[in-house]
């Protein structure tokens, strides 16, 4: 057995204490030491885009994190988006316009789309495709989810679909 | 799901420390872990199973840029390559070394992945970059447990692959960076940094840390870098082709670089295509003289994506576009 | 001629009703949408259970070898190793097809690919059984390993399944799986009147679905014996099967629950190895075992689309009209059957049912390879086909100097027929798809008109909406959905059918809503649970919104008397003027007069007692009786055209797609957002299998098993999409609804190779068409496709329909 470590992290706005091996990453200790699994992994290689979460506000690939590096840190997951019980205005537009088809890349996407829209709130297309160039999705063919990303930015979370 | 095999985890507040570190647990097989963009996936397919990560996130002083465009500028080798690429002095100075660093993976990779971890990244065969169990169904490389070269198997040397974004544009920059040891620091140019062993391709020792990199001044010096790949985000080069050049005020070739990556174990510089260069004006001629040389270095094989004789004609197609590129730039 | 018009359409669904739909049609947010980008949702590998063991698979190193001995001891010596398992444990041979019953969940005599099974280890943790996989000792005897179609072939091929299993007719050796040879109508006659004949050779390389989520399964064994698996499975049922005849349990001791599929695209129909083993392993240590495959073990699963070489000769006249077709294709299958025998006859049925072809000859073939096994991707057996077809037909237009939209247009099938393969054709709405694509793109003004380097590409295709037969021969229906009324007004509806990320539980529930009156939000599915629910045979073929949605239907206009009658009572008006919408049952005539459905479930309730209904589907039979006439009938098919535009870089031959058009006949849309999201991701499919995905294979090893390596088109690679919903109203389908989830992949890909050759003069006859390919091509060097010489079996004659039996 690997030498384990006392972690203290903060989640989603709250200090959590881990004791997990030392080579855990931070996929690994989100999904399977605090039962986050809202967290998914698509290839744990660094590959696909799909473990992303928000550390200090930047998308962070969690496969290739080492939480004993990320104690200062805020780390954020796809959980954490939702505040008060109120969704996040991103989450009721991927609803609202069938960007999660499988749902599996999309928890990755969206913290992915957070980060973009805080630093840059009316992003041209090319600008959210560019930023979210790391993330794969086999589903959508990515355009729901473009909408989706379009669609909060606007402000338009809860107007009618327009098909 | 992949994991990282055990190791323990050293957390040094300065390069030096950590160099001391790597040394003293060199029997461990200690690495030096920066972003672990490139380290841990190889971990993880166990291409390395060092007993000791020193993990440089800690070190000071190791981010940033600071100079000038006429005083030659520095990066800590700490500097994420997202920062690189946002940073306003590069982009308006030297714009080929933003180039280069945007078009390194993605954009969540490059928030983590640093400039110099990009510059030391291990080189890839896809004979190679694969998990333990398929290297072992093909009885294993010689760059890990193995003993043949798959891709030139009556090579003596390993022919992984260079896949550096960055490297060819500050070897066409003339840059130089620091490697700090056990016992103190030295400077060398980045191009000496890099030998044609897909194994040994590194000329640091093995505990020194590459903490910073120096760029000369700018100097009028016209530098571009174009990348080939199959997806325009997540690939590694499989081709890269960095140009330079300084011009007098007629428009004559003073200094030329053209820097090949991905096609070698090391970048590859056209020295005969930029001694062609030289003396001449940018015309449409010269560059494709240039380019009907520079390309002959390249010798890529069949171990990355697309096919190898692709790959040779499309080098003296980008060293063109790219000195097409540096012509049009013309001041 | 064998294509007679049936101008009846058949009336088995439930006619629709005057009442204006209040649900169907309208663009609402998915049922598990919320779920889902809250990150609730939960897939098989984020399950945990009490005392759970994990378990890893150990996989052969080899692609062909005899396996002589595994020893086990050092492994189960560790500690925290709870339970080992070798093949010998589990001796019962499973597979999805009846006739293809050649796989063991863990290899006994022989590994047949890199990656094959060979023995799994349960621990206490994951790294303890991936550790322990190394202290098992396997003894190899390697085998010459067969890597392709022509190796397969050759006489003294090294026979990867022995045994009489596989010694199908017109076999030379023991690696070919099975060779079919169908002719329809005198082939000869038709070439003789063609004022042009011409053939031509494709490849399609084989690719690979790419579930974003890599397969999982949990097992547990329940101190009662009964069995549990979740998995992350299309097919629920069959995996029931399977995993009942494999464990020799009595099937009712089983259950096999399908979690919520991250992705699935054909890639989770197959039983698999992982999902017994872990049950095996729950059986042996009566502790919850799961096993969660890596990417690298994805690609072992596979099942993706075969590589398939093909010939193909056309008799066409200079109007343009088809006088026969011979079509051959060469399927190779990888190391086992899997859908393979179905995937084989894919490749040559649904050749007639896009263009009037009136004669018609299929040979076929599929062997055996040392690869992992092949099986149905989005489009099944018919995607490399229509490839072929397509750009063959450019040729023909061409060649006979038409345009390639005139060539398409002039013999679109006529809706109501049947083709000359016997397959019963119902609506058809080609036509306008290819009118609206070629409109929108302006293609009439661009083909052979743009400037080089700049092509556009046209290409039409149809699929399946829903297999016309199951897996297995059975009388028994498809799709089963039954319904629970409660005192609250809610509505339960329980069913089989699996959600994979394409909305079947919303068009579920969207149906149950629509046909009850009710809000979608007060119907709860609950799907895919072979303890819980009817069968629903599962998420392939695009048969679910058609056979679940029917279901659906009659289920709920089985209940809906009983409501209305007590609401006749109470509200004193004639049942007929009665209608339901939105919570309410109304009188048609005075909206006003009009009372609450829970009001009505509580009267019906007391009178009749607990309320509940169920309802079925069986598709209707499809007309062709001859052998190998049980793949391709469907009970409708759906259309689609796509036009697209690109650059070609004629230096580097990097394509650049600017745009494409999409016309897809989906009969009616339950949710245009859906089918629009189910169009849009089946372009992105295609266009990653036309532009770069490749599952490709080096010393007997799958070359780039990650996906870094294997190319799935990324945001900045998606060109801007068109969709066009086209609406045809199939008698067949609920409210009219056709299949929209697979047939809109299949013309993007020819759709490139024409484009490509509009901008640069070249034919990339073989996918994917990459960069390198069109360089060769343009200089000259691109050989072309050779297809492998074969004595086929005598053709099974069929003579052409006389008369349509009146149905």
């Amino acid at each position: 057995m690997a030498e384990k470590q006392h972690l203290h992290l903060h989640v989603n706005g709250e200090p959590v204490d881990v004791v997990a091996p030392i080579h855990n990453t931070l996929l690994e200790v989100l999904r399977e030491n605090l039962r986050l699994t809202g967290t998914k992994h698509g290839c744990e290689l660094g590959e696909c885009g799909t473990c992303t979460v928000l550390v200090d506000g930047e998308p962070v690939l969690s496969c290739l994190a080492l939480p004993i590096e990320l104690q200062d840190a805020e780390i954020l997951t796809v959980e954490g988006l939702t505040e008060d019980g109120k969704a996040h205005p991103l989450q009721i537009a991927f609803a609202e316009t069938g960007a999660a088809q499988c749902g599996y890349c999309t928890p990755g996407i969206l913290m992915a789309a957070k980060s973009l829209l805080e630093k840059n709130p009316s992003p041209a297309r090319r600008e959210i495709e560019e930023a979210l160039a790391g993330n794969l999705c086999r589903c959508t063919g990515y355009i729901q989810i473009l909408q989706a990303i379009e669609r909060a930015a606007a402000g338009d979370v809860g107007k009618p679909i327009s098909v | 799901m992949m994991r990282l095999p055990p190791f323990r985890y050293l957390a040094p507040k300065s390069a030096q420390e950590a160099a001391k570190m790597l040394a003293d647990h060199a029997a461990d097989e200690a690495m030096p872990v920066a972003g672990g963009t490139d380290l841990y996936p190889n971990m993880k397919r166990r291409q390395f199973t060092p007993r000791v990560l020193v993990g440089l996130s800690r070190v000071e002083n190791s981010r940033g840029v600071s100079g000038s465009s006429n005083d030659g500028i520095t990066i800590g080798g700490m500097t994420t390559l997202t920062r690189v690429e946002q940073n306003e002095l590069l982009q308006t100075h030297y714009p080929a070394i933003t180039t280069a660093a945007a078009l390194v993976s993605a954009p969540v990779l490059r928030n983590m992945g640093t400039l110099g971890g990009n510059l030391c990244i291990d080189t890839r065969c896809n004979y190679y970059n694969q998990s333990y169990e398929w290297r072992k169904s093909i009885n294993f490389c010689m760059k890990k447990d193995g003993e043949i070269c798959w891709v030139a198997p009556s090579s003596k040397r390993c022919w992984a692959v260079s896949s550096s974004d960055t490297a060819p544009v500050f070897i066409a920059l003339d840059a130089e960076c620091t490697l700090v040891g056990p016992d103190g620091e030295r400077r060398v140019p980045v191009k000496s940094l890099y030998e044609h062993d897909g194994i040994d391709f590194l000329k640091k020792k093995r505990e020194e840390i590459l903490t910073e990199i120096h760029v000369p001044k700018v100097n009028g010096r016209r530098a571009t870098y174009l990348k080939l790949r199959r997806r325009d985000s997540i690939d590694f080069p499989i081709l890269g082709v960095a140009a330079a050049i300084e011009t007098a005020k007629d428009g004559t070739v003073e200094k030329a670089r053209i820097v090949l990556t991905a096609v070698e174990s090391a970048p590859v510089e056209a020295d005969k295509a930029e001694a062609v260069l030289v003396g001449k004006k940018l015309t449409e001629d010269a560059i494709e003289e240039a380019a009907s040389i520079a390309y002959r270095p390249a010798k890529p094989l069949d171990n990355t994506d697309l096919t190898n004789a692709y790959r040779k004609k499309m080098a003296r197609v980008y060293v063109a576009r790219a000195l097409r590129e540096l012509m049009r730039a013309e001041p | 001629m064998p294509t007679k018009t049936d101008t009846k359409p058949e009336g088995s669904t439930p006619t629709r009703e005057a009442e204006p739909l209040s649900i169907i049609g309208k663009p609402l947010m998915k049922v598990d949408a919320m779920a889902k980008v809250v990150g609730e949702t939960m897939f098989a590998d984020d399950l945990a259970l009490p005392r759970m063991l994990f378990c890893k698979i150990k996989r052969s190193p080899h692609p062909h070898a005899r396996i002589v001995k595994v020893d086990t001891s050092k492994a189960e010596a560790l500690p925290g190793v709870v339970a080992v398992l070798v093949g010998a444990e589990l001796p019962i041979p499973f597979g999805i097809l009846p006739v293809s019953q050649d796989e063991h969940a863990l290899s006994i005599d022989k590994a047949r690919f890199v990656g094959d099974p060979v023995a799994a280890v349960a621990a206490v943790d994951e790294e303890t059984a991936e550790a322990a996989l190394e202290h098992i000792d396997v003894d190899y005897e390697v085998l010459q390993s067969i890597m392709t179609i022509e190796e397969a072939l050759a006489k003294d091929s090294e026979p990867i399944h022995t045994g009489e299993l596989h010694r199908g007719e017109g076999s030379v050796n023991g690696n070919v799986h099975k060779a079919v040879s169908l002719e329809f109508g005198d082939l000869e006659e038709g070439f003789a009147e063609a004022d042009v004949v011409r053939e031509d050779t494709f490849f399609f390389q084989g690719n690979t679905h790419l579930p974003m989520e890599q397969h999982s399964a949990l097992a547990s064994c329940g101190a009662d014996g009964k069995m549990t698996l979740w998995s992350s499975t299309q097919t629920p049922h069959y995996v029931h099967r399977a995993m009942a005849k494999v464990l020799e349990m009595p099937p009712s001791m089983v259950r096999v629950i399908a979690c919520p599929n991250g992705g699935g695209f054909g890639g989770k129909s197959d039983p698999f190895n992982h999902e017994i083993v872990v049950a095996k392993l729950a059986q042996k240590t009566r502790r919850p075992v799961k096993v969660t495959l890596t990417r690298e073990e994805v690609f072992y699963c596979h099942r993706g689309r075969h590589p398939v070489k093909m010939w193909v000769k056309s008799g066409i006249k200079k109007d343009g009209s088809i006088t026969a077709m011979h079509f051959r294709s060469f399927l190779d299958g990888g190391a086992f059957g899997s859908y393979g025998i179905a995937s084989l006859y894919y490749t040559g049925a649904l050749q007639t049912v896009t263009y009037k072809i009136p004669r018609y000859k299929f040979e076929g073939l599929r062997v055996f390879t040392n690869k992992p096994p092949c099986g149905p991707k989005r489009g099944h057996g018919t995607v490399q086909p229509r490839f072929a077809i397509e750009c063959h037909l450019d040729k023909l237009a061409e060649q006979i100097k038409k345009s390639p939209l005139d060539v398409r247009l002039d013999k679109v099938i006529e809706p109501f027929s049947i083709t000359a393969n016997q397959l019963r054709v119902r609506t058809v709405g080609l036509k306008e798809c290819l009118e609206r694509v070629a409109e929108r793109s302006e293609f009439r003004n661009k083909h052979g008109k743009l400037p080089k380097g700049r092509g556009i590409g046209l290409a039409s295709s149809s699929y399946l909406t829903g297999a016309g037969l199951p897996i297995y021969w059975n009388k028994l229906p498809h799709s089963g959905v039954q319904l629970q009324l409660d005192r609250g007004g809610g509505v339960t509806a329980f069913c089989g059918s699996t959600d994979i990320g394409q909305g079947s539980d919303s068009v579920l529930a969207y149906v149950v809503a629509e046909e009850l009156g009710v809000e979608v939000q007060d119907v709860h599915v609950v799907t895919a649970d072979t303890h819980l629910t009817p069968v629903d045979l599962g998420s392939y073929s695009s048969r679910v919104t058609l056979m679940t949605g029917n279901a659906a239907i009659e289920a709920a206009r089985r209940l809906k008397p009983l409501l209305l009658d007590q609401a006749a009572e109470k509200l004193q008006v004639p049942v007929e003027r009665l209608a339901m919408a939105h919570r309410k049952i109304f009188d048609r005539d005075h909206p006003d007069v009009s009372m609450e459905f829970a009001e009505a479930v509580v009267l019906a309730e007391a009178r009749h007692g607990t309320l509940g209904s169920t309802g079925s589907y069986t598709p209707p039979r499809s007309p062709g009786r001859y052998k190998g006439a049980g793949v391709g009938p469907s009970a409708t098919y759906s259309f689609s055209a796509c036009a697209l535009e690109l650059e070609v870089d004629p230096e580097t031959g990097m394509v650049t797609i600017h745009k494409i058009w999409i016309a897809h006949d989906v009969g009616k849309s339950i949710n245009p957002l859906l089918a629009i999201g189910q169009i849009e991701g089946s372009v992105y499919m295609g266009l990653g299998e036309v532009l770069m995905e490749e599952q490709v294979f080096r010393k007997g090893v799958h070359k780039i098993p990650s996906m870094l390596d294997y190319k799935s088109p990324t945001f900045v690679d998606m060109p801007p999409v068109e969709s066009i919903l086209i609406e045809t109203l199939d008698p067949q389908g609920p409210y009219g609804a056709k299949e929209c989830g697979q047939g809109p992949l299949l013309p993007v890909i020819p759709a490139v190779a024409i484009a490509v050759y509009d901008a640069l003069g070249v034919r990339i006859d073989e996918s994917p068409v990459t960069p390198d390919k069109i360089v060769s091509a343009l200089e000259g060097r691109l050989r072309a496709v050779t297809v492998p010489e074969y004595d086929w079996p005598p053709p099974v004659d069929v003579p052409p329909m006389r008369e349509e039996s009146s149905s």
